[in-house]
């Protein structure tokens, strides 16, 4: 059996420096509630629910159960939970619907890197034997990639600046974006990576709604369908991937079928924007596409929601009437180690 | 808005790692002073050597040394050195591809600055002084002009070869609990225990944590509960905890204070522990200086009816 699924509602946070008032709970629900309104449903009518968030970020163990008072999970709800980006969730939920389980999904994701030092927290996802050790931090790691990059011919430091102007500059179109308008690209923080080229460091949320069919109809006046959605992980060894290229993205994009038709629009979840030269080439996506209107990770990058975060802007630029077909990206771990492709599509008009 | 709790908070870490048979050599062969790779199923030699083919997923076991010098293929340089990195003075973080090697490993350079780094570059390992067989037992990388050495001819059998790390990790945190959290220490630093009501089913939550879990919804109300309770279920506890100089055994409650939805829980003093009790009526005691009860003591009421707290339970 195959159904339709699509995206019927997004939310996100403001995204900030620092939420030191608010728990995670505290910084989650206004999202929970803002998504749910939009479709006028209640937690109760929501047959299965996936979240995405990590406790290292905030040193919080088991944050996500708490996380689930925000939801409002008694009497028992059918639930999981990724350490993942949200956009993962995302996919467990896609899947769950498409057995026919449940035919609406709510997917959150949430992150809280201010407590912490998330360039050290990182660290703690790599190869424990090899890596780790040497805690090499994650804009050393992206730096790494980008010097490749630059050797390779690919892309250099004006070019680079170039992404990061654009970001920003799109970005001031988006009021939950954390860094807006018009920023000096800064230092080298690892060279040849400069302040402007690497994400801002921050709290925040988002949630979606997922709904089958014709329940899609009803909660959407115009849903964002899931043409096909994919993801896939290159060998974990960083001395044995090509760092310039991104084949875990274009087989998964190739699986979502993301080049049986152009896209009008690519939200790209790259939070160096080194990360974009990589996306764009593994992509093919030329100057006819829009990439990143509202800004993509350089402008906001909650850690575990960035990448739902695309998915969703993707998804209500089709709600808005402003994208018939758009790509979404969503990436974990260092240098685009993993890598999800959604292809979304608005019905004709 | 009272001003907003934080701690600095820890959380170390010490993991024990068993090694498969491939890491073992190479990880061994580091004390040594011997670098050993892999053979992948497409003739490539891997350093640092895997367990299983990065390709088809195969088991490989097939090891072969490469020498102790290599060339850069990519690097950056890292002018502020962060806790744990392998050198405190600026360096440049490197993929290094040694020679007899297809694929690259990733340390640290000791070079004097960014305009002395270069991809292409030669380098060579620069071996810790003290090794244990890890990583680290490389201390860096440093710039080298001579010919590639060649390997010592090691079979990749040791005698005693490790079979684990332990991996220590620390990483530091401000902790803040947020907004109701943040409410309720403020009130029990004047000994006083407040709870927050949820709009919706009107249950008081004590602790509260900003949220009712079976409405989903924001609580706000204060509510001051308590400070007696009853004992709605305890267990005794055996067993000496690390760092904590309470005598064993002792007893554990959850109590709900008179006004609470939701029991908290606390241990039960001023009392044999074997004459603890469902019902049995308690009161807290404070301790000069605390910010919270030391435990709570039977207060000599009558024991609570078991209608009257069969629901906290
Ligand atoms: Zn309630």
């Amino acid at each position: 059996m195959t159904r339709d699924i699509a995206v019927v509602a997004f939310a996100q946070t403001d995204h900030r420096r620092t939420t030191d008032e608010l728990s995670e709970v505290e910084m989650l629900m206004p999202v929970l509630h803002e998504v749910l309104d939009r479709t006028g449903l209640k937690t109760a009518d929501i047959g299965f629910t996936c979240s995405g968030s990590s406790d290292y970020l905030a040193g919080r163990a088991f944050s996500f159960t708490l996380a689930l008072d925000g939801v409002g999970a008694w009497p028992p709800i059918s639930e999981s939970h990724v350490e993942m980006d949200g956009a993962w969730a995302l996919y467990e939920a896609w899947t769950k619907l498409l057995t026919g389980d449940a035919d609406t999904a709510l997917v959150y994701s949430y992150g809280k890197s201010s407590p912490g030092s998330v360039r050290d927290v990182l660290t703690r996802q790599l190869d424990p034997y090899y890596v780790a050790p040497l805690w090499p931090d994650s804009v050393a790691l992206a730096a790494l990639q980008a010097q490749a990059l630059i050797d390779a011919g690919d892309t250099d430091e004006p070019a680079l600046a170039a992404v990061a102007a654009r970001s920003r500059a799109d970005a001031t179109a988006n009021s939950h974006a954390q860094l807006r308008g018009s920023l000096p690209q800064g230092e080298y923080l690892v060279r040849p990576l400069r302040t402007g080229d690497c994400p801002p460091i921050g709290d925040g949320a988002a949630a979606v709604v997922l709904a089958a069919g014709e329940r899609a109809r009803e909660l959407c006046e115009r849903p964002a369908w899931i043409r096909g959605i994919d993801h896939r992980i290159e060998a974990h060894s960083l001395g044995v991937r090509d760092l310039t290229d991104s084949p875990s993205t274009r087989l998964a994009a190739e699986k979502a079928g993301a080049f049986e038709r152009p896209v009008d629009t690519a939200e790209l979840h790259a939070p160096f924007t080194s990360q974009e030269v990589v996306l764009r080439k593994a992509l093919r996506l030329d100057d006819s596409v829009r990439v990143n209107p509202s800004g993509g990770a350089l402008a906001a990058n909650p850690m575990m929601a960035a990448g739902l975060i695309r998915i969703g802007e993707a998804a209500a630029g089709i709600h808005r009437g402003e994208s018939d077909r758009a790509l979404a990206h969503a990436t974990s771990g260092p240098c685009l180690q993993q890598n999800l492709v959604a292809v979304l599509e608005g019905d004709p008009r | 808005m009272p001003e907003v709790l934080k701690a600095p908070l820890a959380v170390e870490f010490p993991f024990t790692r068993s090694l498969g048979p491939v890491q073992s050599a190479f990880l061994t062969g580091l004390r040594e002073r011997v670098v050993l790779g892999v053979k992948a199923k497409d003739g490539r030699t891997l350093v640092p050597p895997v367990e299983y083919d990065p390709v088809t997923a195969e088991e490989i076991r097939d090891l072969v040394e490469v020498a102790p010098t290599g060339t850069v293929t990519t690097w950056a340089w890292n002018h502020e050195p962060r806790r744990g990195q392998p050198l405190d003075t600026p360096f440049a973080w490197v993929l290094v591809r040694l020679d007899g090697a297809d694929t690259a490993l990733l340390h640290a350079l000791d070079a004097p600055g960014p305009d002395a780094v270069h991809t292409g570059m030669r380098v060579r390992v620069r071996w810790a002084e003290e090794r244990s067989g890890a990583i680290t037992d490389i201390a860096c990388f440093e710039p080298y002009d001579g010919e590639p050495a060649g390997p010592t001819g090691h079979s990749g059998e040791f005698a005693d070869a490790i079979s684990g790390i332990v991996a220590f990790a620390r990483l530091d945190y401000t902790y803040s609990p947020g907004r109701a959290q943040s409410d309720y220490i403020h009130a029990l630093s004047e000994r006083r225990t407040v709870g927050e009501r949820c709009p919706s089913c009107r249950k008081v939550y004590v602790p509260p944590r900003g949220a009712c879990p079976t409405c989903g919804v924001a609580t706000a109300e204060h509510v001051e509960v308590g400070p007696r309770g009853t004992v709605t279920t305890f267990c005794i506890v055996n067993i000496k905890a690390k760092n904590l100089d309470i005598e064993v055994p002792y007893v554990y409650a959850h109590i709900a204070l008179d006004g609470a939805d939701l029991a908290l829980h606390g241990r039960i003093g001023g009392i044999p522990y074997d004459q603890v009790r469902m019902g049995l009526r308690v009161e807290p005691v404070w301790t000069e200086g605390a910010r919270y009860p030391d435990h709570y003591r039977p207060t000599g009421e009558p024991d609570a009816e078991y209608d009257t707290y069969k629901e906290l339970l």
